[in-house]
C-alpha cells in the first residue's frame, strides 16, 4: 500500500509554522461566525451545528493519526463509542455532572487507543486497516455482552438527561450545549495546532513519510506511533462524550462500523492532515446525507454514493485543499499586476 | 331601547361571536393540523442495513396517497413527511426534531425501531406530541403513567412469547427446549418475556439459548448446536433471513422439534417458499394479521381491496413482503383515529382519541383480532391466533389469545 | 464426535466460500495494489444478474457464465470510467471511491430487486454425496469450484506473460511502463478479472446465505481476514486462510462457553490480529522487504 498521502499535500504542508497575518484574520472571523451562529437560528439548527462541532472534533482526532502521522484506521468509531458510554454511564450511574465526563472520557480513550496502538505497531496499511475494521466490527458486540449490561444496558443502552444553561443563562439547553461545544472544540483544536506545527508534527511527518529514515534520525517511532493512537483517540473519545450528552442517549446501534466509515469520509473530504478542514467534514457528515435523502427516497445511499465520488474527482485534496487552491489561483492573478 | 342602527350593530356581532365561537369550538388546531391539511411526521430506514423495513415508511405514504385521492380526512388532506434515519438513533434524534421544531407536525407517527425510538422517547413526552403506533414489539411503548404521548401498535414481543408458553403448558408440559435469538432488542425481549412466562421451570426447560448477530452470514453452526442438546421444542425468535436459514438447516440435519416460529418471519412467500415448503410443515407461529401470501386469504373482501391498493398506489412494492400488509394495516388506524378526532386537531385530542378504541376493526386483521386502548392501556393490538403450517398455508387452530 | 465433526465440516463449508471471496480479494491486490471496498457489494450485485437471468429461463451454466462475463466487463468499465480519475492521487481517495461504489451498489439492489430475500438455485444435486450426514453437496461443490478458481489464477500468474506482466504493474507501475507494459489497461483488467471471481463468490454464496441485498456486507470483512491471514501476496495462502477462518470461528463459538456465538466474531478476530502481529505477511505470505 502506498503512504496515504500524496506528494501535493506533503509539499502543502511541510511548512507553516506560523501564523501568517492572513490565518490570523481567517481565525478571528471564523470564532466571531461560531459565537454568533445560536443566535441567528432556531435550537434545532442549533442542534444540527452542535452535531457539526462533534464530528469536526472527531474527524480531527482521525486526521492526526491518519493525516499527520500515516496510519489508517476504521476503527474510530470504537473510541468515539467508548468516549460516549464513559459519559453515560458516569451520569446514568454515578450521577455526575456532564462536565466532569469530557475530561474523563478523554483521559479513558487516551490509554484505550494508546494500548491498541502497542499492537497495531506491528501492523501497517492493509493489516492495520483489517485491524480496525475489526475493532469496530467488535464494538457493538461487546457493548451488548450480557456480563457488562449492568453498566452499559446491554441492548437498551442509556437514556441520560440533556444538561440546562447553568447560572440560570437565558441560554436554551440546545444552544447551551452548542457553546459548551464550541469552547472545547476551539480547545482541542489550538492544542492540535500547537502540538503539529512544533518538533512533534515534524516527527509525527517523519514517520509518515519515511518511517526508517525517522527511526535513524533517532525518532522514537514506536512511541510517537502509539501516543499519536492515544492523542488520536482522546479527540475521538472526547466527540463521543459530547455527542452522548447532546443526543442524551447511547445504544450500541450507534455505533456501527458505519460511523467509522462516517468519520473516514469526513477527513479525506474536509481535507486530509488539514486542522480546520475538519469543520467541513463535520458540515459533510451531517448535512449532505440530508441532502441526499431530499433528492431521492428511494435510494439515498446512491445519491450519498455519487457525491462521495464526484468530491473526489473535483476536490482531491478535500475541501480545505480546494480552498487554499482557489487562494493560490487568485493570488497568482493578483500578483503580477 | 334598540334603535334600527344598534340593532344591526348588535346583531351582527352577536352572529360574529356566534360564528367565530361556533368554529372555535369545532376547529381546534395545534401545530400541524389547519382546515386544509393535517402534517403527520416519520422516520424510517431508507438507507443502510437495515434499509429491508423503508417499505413500511413507504407503503404508508402509498396508503395515505390513496385518502387523500379520496377526499382526504374531512376534507383535509393528509401531508405525510417520511425522513430517513438510516436506523442510527443519534439520526432518528436529529430528524425527529426537525419533524418537530421545524416541519411542525401534528405527531410523530409508525417511527421503526427500538433504539431508535428509544432515543426520542423522552424528548416526544416532553415536548407532548404524539409519538403514536411505533414500529417495534418492545413492551416499553405501553408506559401511559410515565410516558402519556408514547404508544405501540403491534402486540407485543413479550405477549407474544407468553402465547407460546401458554401452549406448551398444554401440549408438551416437559418439553426440553431450545432457543435462538437475534442478538439486540428485540431478540432479548422475545427471549427475557419466553423465560419470565415459564417461570421457575425455566431453569430446568430450556436447554439451550444462542444468540446470532445480525451481521453472522449464517446460522447453521447454531442450529447444529442446538440439535445437539436433544432439544424436543425449538423456538425461533429470528429475522426473515435466519428464519428462513434455519428452518431449512434443521431440515437438512434432520431435526425435528416441535418449531415455534416468531411472527415476524412468518411470511409464506418470503420466508417459508424460500426456505422450501415442504421443510416448513409443522411450524407453529401466532398471528394477528394476515399473510398476503396465504391463499387462503385471497377470496376476502379487504385481501381484494389490499390488492388492488398494491396495484395502483404502490405497483414497485413487493406483494410478498409482509411489511406491506403491515404498512396497510397501521396506516389506516392511523386514518380511523384522525377522522375520529373530527375538528378538533389537538394533540391532546389525538391522543384522547388514540387511548379510547374500543373493539376497533381493522383491514388485514385475522377473525377476532380488533383493536382495543383505553386510557391505561397503551397495547393496542395483544390478541392474537396459532396457526401451523401445513405445507401450503397457516391453519389457524384454537381460539383467540388475549395474554 | 458427531458435533465436532459437523460443526468442522460447517466451518468448512463457510471457509469456502471465504475462500472464494479470498481469492477476489488477492486477485484485485494483485493487479492493483489496494483492496477494493465495494468488492462484496458488487459480487452482491453481480449474483441479481445472475438471478434475472436465471428467473428469465436462461439454464443455470449460461447464466453462470454470461454473469461471468458482464462482471468481467462491468468491472473493466468501472475501473477505465469511475476510478481511473482518481488513482494516483492517494489511497484514502480510491478508498473514498470505493466507499461510494459500496453504497450506491447496495441502495440501487435495494432499490431495483428489493429487500426480500431470495431462494437462489444449486446447480449441484440436493442428495449428500456418499449418504455422509455432515457436509451437504453444495458445500462440497463450493470447495471445488473453489479450489478450481484457486487453481487457474495461481496459474495465470505464475506462468502467462499476462499475469507477469498484470504483476509487475501492480509492484511497479513506473518499471513496468519502461518494459512496455500498457499499466493502465493491466488495472482494469485486474478489476474484470476480480469482479469475475467475486461474481462466482456470490453465485456460490447465495444458494447458502438467500440472495439480498446486504449478503456480502459482513461476508467481505471474512474475506480480507482470510486474506490477510494466509499472505495476501500468495493465492493458495489466502485460500488457506478463508478455510482457516471459517473453522476457526465455528469452533469457537461451539467450544468456548464464556465466549459462545456473541463474541465468536470478536474473537476470531482478536486471534487473527494476533498471528498478523507475529507474521506481519500472513502465514504463508511473500516477506517484503523495504528498500529506504
Amino acid at each position: 500500500m502506498r503512504a496515504p498521502i500524496g506528494p501535493r499535500e506533503m509539499a502543502a504542508y511541510a511548512s507553516g509554522a506560523k501564523l501568517t497575518r492572513l490565518q490570523g484574520i481567517g481565525i478571528a472571523v471564523a470564532v466571531l461566525a461560531g459565537l454568533a451562529i445560536p443566535a441567528l437560528i432556531t435550537d434545532y439548527r442549533t442542534f444540527q451545528f452542535t452535531l457539526v462541532l462533534i464530528y469536526a472534533i472527531a474527524v480531527l482526532g482521525l486526521n492526526i493519526l491518519t493525516g499527520f502521522n500515516g496510519q489508517f484506521s476504521l476503527g474510530h468509531s470504537a473510541f468515539y463509542a467508548i468516549g460516549a458510554y464513559t459519559a453515560a454511564i458516569m451520569m446514568d450511574q454515578w450521577a455526575i455532572a456532564y462536565y466532569w465526563t469530557i475530561p474523563v472520557a478523554g483521559v479513558v480513550c487516551l490509554v484505550a487507543g494508546f494500548l491498541f496502538g502497542l499492537p497495531a505497531l506491528r501492523l501497517e496499511g492493509l493489516y492495520l486497516a483489517l485491524a480496525t475494521f475489526a475493532l469496530s466490527i467488535a464494538t457493538p458486540q461487546i457493548l451488548k455482552y450480557d456480563a457488562f449490561a449492568k453498566w452499559t444496558g446491554g441492548v437498551q443502552g442509556v437514556v441520560i438527561m440533556k444538561p440546562d444553561a447553568p447560572l440560570g443563562l437565558p441560554l436554551s439547553a440546545d444552544k447551551w450545549l452548542y457553546y459548551f461545544s464550541f469552547v472545547i472544540l476551539l480547545a482541542l483544536f489550538a492544542c492540535a495546532w500547537n502540538l503539529l506545527r512544533g518538533r512533534t508534527g515534524r516527527a509525527l511527518k517523519a514517520i509518515r513519510d519515511n518511517p526508517i529514515a525517522a527511526g535513524a534520525m533517532g525518532i522514537d517511532t514506536a512511541l510517537y506511533k502509539s501516543l499519536t493512537f492515544g492523542v488520536s483517540a482522546l479527540y475521538t473519545g472526547v466527540a463521543g462524550a459530547l455527542g452522548a450528552i447532546a443526543i442524551a442517549f447511547v445504544a450500541p446501534d450507534s455505533f456501527t462500523f458505519f460511523l467509522s466509515v462516517a468519520i473516514l469520509v469526513g477527513m479525506v473530504i474536509g481535507g486530509i492532515g488539514s486542522i480546520p478542514g475538519a469543520i467541513f467534514g463535520g458540515i459533510f457528515i451531517v448535512f449532505i446525507p440530508n441532502v441526499a435523502e431530499n433528492i431521492s427516497k428511494a435510494a439515498p445511499w446512491a445519491i450519498y454514493g455519487t457525491f462521495l465520488i464526484l468530491f473526489m474527482y473535483f476536490m482531491p485534496a478535500g475541501i480545505w485543499g480546494f480552498l487554499r487552491m482557489v487562494y493560490a489561483w487568485w493570488q497568482r492573478r493578483r500578483g503580477p499586476a | 331601547m334598540l334603535n334600527r342602527r344598534n340593532f344591526v350593530v348588535t346583531a351582527t356581532a352577536l352572529a360574529v361571536a356566534l360564528a367565530y365561537g361556533h368554529a372555535a369550538a369545532q376547529n381546534k388546531y395545534d401545530p400541524g393540523a389547519s382546515d386544509k391539511e393535517i402534517k403527520i411526521g416519520n422516520t424510517n430506514p431508507y438507507s443502510g442495513p437495515a434499509s429491508a423495513y423503508g417499505t413500511i415508511g413507504k407503503a404508508i405514504g402509498n396508503y395515505f396517497r390513496m385518502v387523500n385521492d379520496q377526499g382526504g380526512v374531512n376534507g383535509r388532506k393528509i401531508n405525510y413527511i417520511s425522513l430517513d434515519d438510516g436506523y442510527s438513533p443519534p439520526k432518528t434524534v436529529e430528524q425527529t426534531r426537525k419533524l418537530v421544531e421545524q416541519e411542525q407536525v401534528l405527531l410523530v407517527f409508525q417511527s421503526l425501531g427500538t433504539p431508535t425510538n428509544s432515543a426520542i422517547h423522552k424528548y416526544m413526552n416532553q415536548k407532548k406530541v404524539p409519538h403514536l403506533f411505533v414500529a417495534t414489539g418492545a413492551s416499553k411503548w405501553g408506559n401511559p403513567k410515565e410516558f402519556p404521548w408514547t404508544m405501540g401498535w403491534q402486540p407485543s414481543y413479550p405477549s407474544e412469547s407468553k402465547i407460546y408458553v401458554r401452549y406448551l403448558e398444554k401440549e408438551k408440559p416437559n418439553a426440553k427446549i431450545a432457543i435462538l435469538y437475534q442478538n439486540d432488542d428485540y431478540g432479548k425481549d422475545y427471549l427475557h418475556g419466553f423465560l419470565d412466562a415459564l417461570g421457575p421451570k425455566a431453569k430446568t426447560m430450556v436447554v439451550a439459548q444462542l444468540p446470532y448477530e445480525v451481521t453472522d452470514p449464517t446460522v447453521d453452526s447454531q442450529i447444529i448446536k442446538l440439535k445437539d442438546t436433544g432439544a424436543d421444542v425449538f423456538f425461533n425468535i429470528t429475522t426473515p433471513k435466519f428464519a428462513a436459514q434455519a428452518i431449512r438447516k434443521a431440515a437438512d440435519i434432520g431435526w425435528k422439534p416441535l418449531h415455534l416460529l416468531n411472527n415476524v418471519s412468518s411470511s409464506v412467500g418470503a420466508v417459508l417458499t424460500p426456505a422450501g415448503l415442504d421443510k416448513s410443515v409443522g411450524l407453529i407461529t401466532s398471528a394477528y394479521i394476515k399473510d398476503a401470501t396465504d391463499p387462503q386469504w385471497h377470496k376476502d373482501a379487504d385481501y381484494i381491496a389490499w390488492n388492488a391498493w398494491m396495484d395502483k398506489y404502490y405497483p414497485d412494492g413487493d406483494k410478498k413482503s409482509s411489511f406491506n400488509v403491515y404498512g396497510y394495516s397501521v396506516a389506516y388506524t392511523m386514518t380511523e383515529v384522525l377522522k375520529r378526532a373530527g375538528n378538533d386537531l389537538t394533540r391532546a385530542n389525538i391522543m384522547k382519541v388514540a387511548s379510547n378504541l374500543k373493539a376497533m376493526e381493522f383491514p388485514m386483521a385475522l377473525p377476532g383480532v380488533k383493536i382495543d386502548t383505553s386510557p391505561t392501556n397503551f397495547f393496542p393490538i395483544e390478541c392474537q391466533k396459532l396457526a401451523k403450517f401445513d405445507g401450503k398455508k397457516w391453519e389457524l387452530f384454537g381460539e383467540v389469545i388475549c395474554p | 464426535m458427531d458435533l465436532f465433526l459437523q460443526q468442522f465440516f460447517a466451518g468448512l463449508a463457510f471457509g469456502g466460500i471465504y475462500a472464494c471471496i479470498a481469492l477476489a480479494v488477492v486477485m484485485i491486490y494483485q493487479a492493483t495494489d489496494h483492496l477494493n471496498f465495494a468488492q462484496g457489494e458488487m459480487a452482491m450485485f453481480s449474483t441479481y444478474i445472475a438471478f434475472t437471468l436465471i428467473s428469465a429461463g436462461f439454464p443455470y451454466w449460461w447464466a453462470f457464465l454470461a454473469t461471468m462475463l458482464i462482471s468481467f466487463v462491468g468491472g473493466v468499465l468501472i475501473e477505465r470510467i469511475i476510478v481511473r480519475p482518481v488513482e494516483g492521487t492517494s489511497v484514502l481517495n480510491e478508498v473514498i471511491v470505493f466507499i461510494g461504489l459500496l453504497t450506491i451498489f447496495n441502495s440501487l439492489a435495494g432499490w431495483i430487486w428489493d429487500f426480500t430475500i431470495k431462494p437462489f438455485p444449486s446447480p449441484f444435486p440436493k442428495e449428500p454425496v456418499f449418504g455422509n450426514k455432515f457436509i451437504g453437496t453444495h458445500d462440497l461443490g463450493v470447495i471445488a469450484v473453489t479450489l478450481v478458481v484457486l487453481g487457474l489464477v495461481f496459474m495465470f500468474f505464475r506462468f502467462t506473460p499476462l499475469g507477469l506482466a498484470m504483476r509487475a504493474a501492480a509492484q511497479n507501475p513506473d518499471s513496468a511502463r519502461l518494459v512496455g507494459v500498457r499499466v493502465g489497461w493491466m488495472l482494469a483488467l485486474g478489476w474484470g478479472l476480480a469482479a469475475a471471481i467475486g461474481a462466482v463468490a456470490g453465485m456460490l454464496v447465495a444458494p447458502i446465505v438467500f440472495l439480498e441485498p446486504n449478503m456480502m456486507i459482513s461476508m467481505l470483512l471474512y474475506g480480507f481476514a482470510g486474506a490477510l491471514l494466509g499472505g495476501i501476496t500468495n493465492p493458495v495462502g489466502a485460500v488457506m486462510g478463508g478455510f482457516m477462518v471459517g473453522v476457526i470461528e465455528n469452533m469457537i463459538g461451539t467450544y468456548v462457553p464464556f465466549i459462545g456465538h456473541e463474541l465468536k466474531l470478536s474473537v476470531a478476530l482478536v486471534l487473527i490480529i494476533a498471528v498478523l502481529v507475529f507474521r506481519p505477511s500472513g502465514l504463508w505470505g511473500h516477506v517484503v522487504v523495504k528498500r529506504v
